[in-house]
């Protein structure tokens, strides 16, 4: 049996360096060090382009660091991982598949019989609200009814490890609060870890245990913020909640920062 | 007179859209209509009037004389209808075997990046090279039977199909195969249930051009040697000087193609149910 304060991710000192298409050495990440409790609730914030994405394909096992360890409940990253979940930023269900279909996917690559997946799908689209919406295919789907498929399609395979790369980005504001109370319904009932990528502060501290702030690139963990409101929350309440200005404010501060950094940077590069 | 439905009450002035879009339907086709006739009625007077060389360039009525013969008599080398299947056959097959082998090829390239740097110098220079020339050579090998005929379709279509279907691959969004992959999709079942896919249109449309080619390979393969076929037919009319038969022949291959298209739409349209329309 595993320790129990074995953490579901650590990322210790990893750098992650692309080649430019200008030929010189860019680095993503550099001594980034970052631990997910299991079950736990993370939330990464950082200028545009700083390099969060970058921390969830490393965790995937999409790509692997120049330098330090991923870890995955205590094991070395090498591959895609069975417990691993990913919901992308970009629709990444498939056009030619009904939502059943898509649904079932994850199962029966996984080995499961038909039959059998489709009932656990059919239960996971009641879950989503989209019961009636199963014989669809996506494009017949408003934006949030797709991130529904995309969130039961994932959900299906029960992750331990949920990797999020601002999922509801696309969103309309409306949508997007619905999407986050769904989100953290699913969470609550599941229990998995989360490493929700975004570059939205309000949504991290809503939805978070723990915010890291990343800096300006190349990035690391700049700051890290436990956030203390209580659950289970509702999102669309939240928002006035005073104690969740005040941590707003204080992390948009530390942020602004690096934002500011991030832009110099940028204009410096271009001259 | 018009048997049309009355029209709704009190809209006397104004036609409905369907109506307005039946009207200029038949406007359009009748135009059609007037073209046609005003083409094959201005090559008839002038072939009548001798302003037009019937020997050289033939004429109208004779084409369609050439082709009832044709149909109730045969032709010199053999009935019609067996011309025809003897070039649809060599078509056909050369399109199957060529369509497989590029969808194939194409799909192998696409997804091994090794695989396509080693062999994409040699496609290109296969692609360069004209391919009616190769006929030649298939005929020396292969001699004046079927089988040099169908390779020569075969090579017409594979350089079009494995181009799309390459394409098709590369084009397969890399955030819905990242996703299939972290579902749990291996390397094959990525291949067949995200990639051919996500290329099957790219693949259907380059099957819709290349039946064309296919028919063309078959056909300058019987130009240059054989023993029957639409291509030897219009071989001999040419050998006699005989303009109608050459022009006839076109009508029958014409025929031919136009239906194995609405053949290839009726089928892409069954594949591609999912596509908004």
């Amino acid at each position: 049996m595993a320790p129990a304060i074995t953490p579901a991710v650590r990322l210790r000192q990893v750098a992650r360096r692309f080649l430019a298409p200008s030929g010189h050495l860019l680095s993503a990440l550099e001594d980034f060090d970052l631990e997910i409790a299991e079950g736990e609730f993370c939330a990464i914030v950082g200028p545009t382009g700083c390099g969060k994405s970058t921390t969830l394909g490393l965790v995937a096992g999409l790509a692997r660091p120049q330098a330090g360890e991923v870890e995955l409940f205590g094991a070395p990253v090498t591959g895609i991982d069975r417990r691993v979940g990913f919901v992308f930023q970009q629709d990444a269900l498939m056009p030619w598949r009904t939502v059943l279909n898509n649904v079932i996917a994850g199962p029966v690559f996984r080995g499961t019989a038909r039959r059998e997946a489709e009932a656990t799908a059919r239960e996971w689209l009641d879950r989503v609200g989209l019961k009636d919406f199963e014989a669809s295919f996506p494009h017949q789907l408003s934006g949030g009814m797709r991130k529904r498929v995309a969130l039961a399609q994932t959900f299906i395979n029960g992750p331990k490890m949920l990797l999020m790369d601002e999922p509801f980005s696309a969103l309309d504001v409306q949508t997007r609060e619905m999407m986050q109370d769904e989100l953290l319904s699913l969470w609550g009932q599941h229990q998995g870890a989360v490493l929700f990528v975004t570059h939205d502060l309000d949504e991290a501290v809503l939805m978070a245990d723990k915010v890291a702030v990343l800096t300006a690139r190349p990035a690391r963990v700049k700051s890290l913020y436990p956030i203390d409101l209580p659950r289970p929350r509702h999102v669309g309440e939240l928002r006035y909640d005073r104690h969740f200005i005040d941590i707003a404010r204080q992390i948009a501060d530390d942020l602004r920062v690096e934002v500011l950094k991030a832009r110099a940077t940028s204009a410096e590069n271009r001259e | 007179m018009n048997e049309a439905a009355p029209p709704a009450a009190g809209a006397k002035a104004g036609l409905s859209a369907a109506e307005l879009a039946a009207r200029r339907k038949r406007l359009v086709i009748a135009l059609r209509l007037a073209v046609l006739v005003v083409v094959l009625g201005g090559w008839e007077i002038g072939a009548a009037t001798g302003l037009i060389d019937p020997f050289f360039f033939g004429r109208p009525s004779g084409i369609a004389v050439k082709l009832y013969s044709w149909i109730t008599q045969g032709t010199a080398i053999g009935p019609l209808w067996l011309q025809v299947c003897v070039t649809m056959y060599e078509a056909i097959l050369g399109f199957f075997i060529g369509a497989v082998l590029g969808v194939v090829c194409g799909i192998a390239l696409g997804r091994n990046a090794l695989l396509a740097d080693i062999f994409s110098i040699y496609i290109k220079i296969g692609n360069s090279i004209p391919r009616i020339v190769l006929g030649s050579i298939f005929i020396v090998a292969l001699g004046l039977g079927t089988p040099s005929k169908v390779a020569l379709a075969v090579v017409m279509v594979f350089f079009v199909v494995f181009g799309n279907a390459f394409q098709g691959v590369l084009e397969a969004d890399r955030a819905i195969i990242a996703n299939a992959r972290i579902l749990g999709a291996s390397n094959w079942q990525v291949t067949r249930h995200v990639v051919v896919p996500s290329a099957l249109s790219w693949i259907m449309a380059s099957l819709h051009v290349s039946f064309g080619f296919a028919l063309i390979g078959a056909i300058v393969g019987e130009f240059l040697g054989a023993s029957q076929g639409m291509g030897l037919l219009i071989a001999t009319a040419q050998g006699t000087f005989d303009a109608d038969g050459v022009f006839a022949a076109m009508i029958v291959i014409g025929v031919v193609a136009l239906l194995a298209e609405a053949l290839l739409t009726a089928i892409e349209r069954r594949t591609a149910a999912w596509r908004l329309e």
